[in-house]
């Protein structure tokens, strides 16, 4: 399905014949085979969550976390490559301190999408770098309200009320476009994503260990990024895992038909 | 600005003496050692702290003085740092708005890193005195002197840390004019309980006492106070609240009253 890009795909440098970029879109491919990465901006608040395929029974559990905070009112996680990503949150934290000086004001998250979206397209331009290998997904909540971005490994950058990155984002992309995300709240967004994750991830999460991450900037959680309550995340799991025997249940009773 | 060219053959000493302070001539001469001196403009006067049964408790008044004026009556002088300290700061207020913007860095990066564990009172105060100590050697001091105070994990913490970066822990803490009027009385009061902590109430009369008798003592003072707790139920750091005293002996003086 891929074009070869033969001689046209050696460095960011580089135009093909047809006006594409060939390091940026396989710096994309990179990206497609992370787990699992969803953000949902609900009324109130936004939900960040990444399912993680935890590839050694040596790791700590619940000890490498992904989703990281930038200054308090901003979560940031970087589904792709895990190095690049954490370049990249060093870059955001950094940014967020020094608009935080100059200003004495908590960046907003127009700015700080802005600032990291330039950040990865100056990747793009030297043969002398490669782009960074991951998407990132910046979710605040200032002045103007919860808001969610996107940048992807070109700098482009757009805000959403709901993305998908990683395995079988298509399908949980048309999850998602089911919500009704003007409505929904944050507490309800955490049921809806757990619930998108497992019956999406469902066949390539049974038998293997994994981990999922949930975190939210809501008013229940007073603005700030943190982990989204355990007791929710059971409760969203629980019921998740609920609906995906109803889903189950479902079949065989079509087969008996 | 016209600085004198030290290289020129006629240089008019006396003439330089007048447009310039030791200062400026000291650093002209590369001989002399390079200082920064300082002097603090705006300022707060007494910070007064002790432990009590529940955590500890500090009190500062609401005044920034600019030399002998009044200036800014309604300035906070403590600030919350976390759920579990408290600094209280005298000396050059810029330079504790400083201190302020310090530990907002610190507690963001703290956030970010997110460690499990907040940083302790401790912890906090070592963080001050390495940076109070570090500017006192560059001789360029942040003109201040600072209380730490905190409750984690069941136990107190008080600390001073100063501009020269000297450090001491105690059980009674006070800074300025109440390191000469207030320590004694915080002392006895204390001292002589033997360990028994000081309760809530007993406390917060003898701050208030001290506060009264620096209010009567310290001319750069002001009866508008501010009190904060800090035990295991967090932070609180009161409104604004002012003594009862007793001026009317005034009346009988010449001068003041007959």
């Amino acid at each position: 399905m891929s074009s070869i890009g033969t001689g046209y795909d050696l460095s960011s440098s580089t135009y093909s014949l047809d006006g594409r970029i060939f390091q940026v879109e396989y710096a994309m491919k990179a990206v497609d085979n992370s787990g699992l990465c969803i953000g949902v901006r609900a009324k109130d608040g936004v939900v960040l969550a990444i399912s993680k395929l935890v590839h050694s029974k040596l790791l700590v559990p619940k000890s490498n976390k992904r989703i990281a905070s930038v200054d308090q009112h901003i979560g940031m996680v970087c589904p792709g490559l895990v190095a690049d990503g954490k370049a990249l949150i060093k870059r955001a934290r950094l940014e967020a301190q020094n608009y935080k000086d100059n200003y004495r004001l908590p960046i907003s998250g127009k700015m700080i999408a802005d600032r990291m979206g330039q950040f990865v397209q100056a990747y793009t331009l030297y043969s002398s770098v490669r782009p960074f290998g991951c998407s990132t997904l910046i979710a605040t909540y200032d002045e103007v309200g919860p808001s969610l971005y996107m940048i992807d490994p070109s700098g482009v950058y757009w805000g959403y009320f709901g993305c998908a990155v990683g395995k079988n984002k298509q399908i949980a992309k048309a999850e998602i476009e089911k919500l009704k995300l003007k409505e929904i709240t944050a507490r309800e967004a955490v049921m809806e994503v757990a619930r998108i994750i497992y019956s999406v991830m469902e066949d390539d999460i049974k038998d293997r260990d994994y981990e999922i991450e949930y975190t939210w900037i809501c008013d229940e959680s007073n603005k700030k990024h943190t982990e989204v309550p355990s007791d929710l995340v059971e409760e969203a799991e629980k019921k998740a895992k609920e609906s995906l025997d109803d889903d189950d249940d479902d079949d065989d009773m079509d087969d008996d038909e | 600005m016209n600085y004198p060219n030290p290289f020129a053959d006629a240089i008019d000493y006396q003439r330089m003496e007048q447009h310039y302070d030791q200062e400026a001539l000291d650093s002209l001469n590369a001989i002399s050692p390079m200082t920064r001196t300082q002097q603090p403009i705006v300022t707060g006067t007494s910070v007064l702290a002790v432990k009590y049964k529940d955590g500890i408790m500090m009190t500062t008044d609401c005044l920034a003085s600019y030399g002998s004026l009044a200036r800014f009556r309604n300035v906070e002088r403590m600030l919350k740092v976390g759920d579990s300290t408290i600094i209280g700061a005298s000396g050059d207020i810029s330079d504790f708005q400083y201190i302020t913007y310090l530990m907002d860095k610190l507690m963001t990066k703290e956030y970010n890193a997110n460690n499990g564990q907040p940083l302790a009172p401790e912890n906090i105060y070592e963080y001050l005195s390495q940076v109070m100590y570090q500017r006192r050697n560059k001789f360029d001091p942040l003109w201040n002197a600072l209380v730490v105070g905190g409750f984690q994990d069941g136990k107190s913490f008080l600390g001073y840390v100063n501009l020269r970066g000297t450090t001491y822990q105690s059980e009674t803490i006070a800074t300025g004019y109440g390191a000469y009027i207030a320590q004694p009385l915080l002392r006895n009061a204390v001292e002589k309980r033997n360990g028994e902590p000081l309760t809530e109430e007993e406390a917060k009369k003898l701050l208030d006492d001290c506060m009264r008798v620096l209010f009567y003592r310290d001319a750069r003072s002001l009866n508008k106070l501010q009190r904060a707790t800090v035990t295991a139920a967090g932070v609180n750091i009161s409104e604004p609240y002012s003594l009862e005293t007793e001026w009317a002996f005034a009346e009988n003086i010449r001068g003041y009253g007959a």
